[in-house]
């Protein structure tokens, strides 16, 4: 059934999914994280197809649950595909998202995945989200979860996290 | 390669992270900073993730098909095949560190191949989803690697000492059995000896830098890929199983 009821659904669907958050970061939905990849309809019902941040994202589960439990509102039939391939990059994090984590005291990702030396943000002037100072340092390549590393400011002392260029 | 070469290679990939996920899951709580402790940890949930989606596709290939968990939880130290150097217990910080440093670095070399093989885009999806993660991990432990090889000179002992005691259990990564023989001709694994010669050039460019030096006449350890544990991977199933062996079924 692909016809005008079944584009219908889809884009029913699509709007229910803008209302879908990352539980990590609560202030972004999955589309602005680029975590929903796709949504189309096959044979009987509508397929959201989903990739994880990274590959032990505890979060992939409750966001496919949540995901499943908005769409099943207009397609009781909706199911969730997990797709791998192409892997998720912040490349496909929106400057405006960008925007968006820094007002919310993260320090976004800084320029482009090819470039290697971005990975871990050593080496890079990440600055601060609160005063906007650029005296900061990494304390850790790791934080609180898979997708940042925690750093400080030396100007306002405040910690605040980095999500990592991947 | 036969199906049951393939479940086999999937086996080792998935065995290999679950049980060095497990080890570094005890750090949790234990580490001897905060951030060490929480990289540790996001280490092992990287691996852990890695392990779902491996032991997933080794699951699909058994009749009737059996689930990752039921892979994990239900089997029996002779059932498993990962490396013998991951089982090693955690020992001191610089013991774990070591571990880790030495598997990394082969962990990436062999996903790279795996993420550009066009054999198998199950195994070639998750590899290259894998690299980054990986590559992150060899990037922390070749830094502590530094930090405690060119340390004081207690620091510089003891990774010594870590180093002394795990390089028998390295060349393993490398043996050429039936399986690997078969993972290789097809082109799904990389030719082991290069590999191996790759790794060994990465490793010591580091361990030179560090000050530290390999045992050149050590005998190697190998049998984790046939089931011949160490007695160490009792002990972690043990403490691994209890719960879904306890309450079969049980969820949260
Ligand atoms: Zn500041």
């Amino acid at each position: 059934m692909i016809n005008a009821e079944s584009h219908k659904i889809v884009e029913a669907v699509k709007r229910q999914l803008e209302d879908v958050m990352d539980p990590e970061l609560p202030f972004l939905t999955i589309g602005e994280m680029g975590m929903l990849r796709d949504v189309y309809y096959e044979e009987d019902h509508t397929v959201i197809v989903l990739t994880p941040t990274y590959s032990g994202c505890p979060a992939t589960d409750i966001i496919s649950e949540d995901s499943l439990k908005a769409a099943r509102v207009v397609d009781p039939k909706a199911e969730v595909a997990i797709s791998m391939s192409p892997a998720w990059t912040t490349d496909w994090i929106s400057e405006e998202t960008r925007t968006k984590m820094e007002a919310n005291g993260i320090a976004p990702p800084i320029g482009s995945s090819n470039d290697r030396a971005f990975l871990t943000g050593e080496g890079k002037m990440v600055p601060c989200p609160l005063c906007k100072s650029k005296s900061t340092k990494m304390v850790s390549a790791f934080g609180s979860t898979a997708c940042k590393a925690s750093f400080t400011c030396l100007d306002c002392s405040e910690p605040f996290e980095h999500f990592k260029c991947i | 390669m036969t199906d049951s070469q393939l479940k086999e290679v999937l086996l080792r990939l998935g065995d290999d992270t679950l049980i060095l996920a497990q080890r570094l899951g005890e750090w949790c709580g234990h580490a001897p900073i905060l951030e060490e402790d929480i990289a540790l940890t996001n280490i092992s949930l990287d691996l852990l993730g890695r392990t779902q989606n491996y032991l997933k596709l080794a699951g699909e290939l058994y009749k009737p098909t059996k689930s990752d968990d039921n892979l994990a939880f239900h089997r029996d130290p002779e059932e498993f095949t990962n490396l013998l150097l991951l089982e090693q217990p955690n020992g001191h910080f610089g013991d774990t560190i070591c571990r880790q440093f030495l598997f990394d670095n082969f962990s990436l070399l062999l996903t790279v191949h795996l993420a550009s093989q066009e054999v198998n885009t199950d195994i070639a999806a998750i590899a290259a989803k894998a690299i980054k993660e990986i590559r992150y991990h060899v990037d922390h432990s070749s830094k502590w690697m530094l930090r405690l090889g060119g340390g004081t000179s207690e620091s510089h002992e003891k990774i010594q000492g870590s180093l002394d005691k795990l390089w028998q259990f390295t060349d393993e990564m490398f043996e050429i059995d039936e399986v690997t023989s078969a993972a290789v001709e097809s082109g799904l694994f990389p030719d082991l000896t290069t590999l191996k010669s790759r790794w060994l050039d990465n490793v010591m460019s580091i361990l030179t830098e560090a000050r530290l030096s390999i045992l050149s006449n050590t005998e190697m350890k190998y049998g984790g890929r046939n089931g011949n544990h160490t007695h160490h991977l009792a002990e972690i199933l043990e403490v691994m199983q209890v719960l879904p062996r306890t309450y079969p079924g049980t969820t949260w």
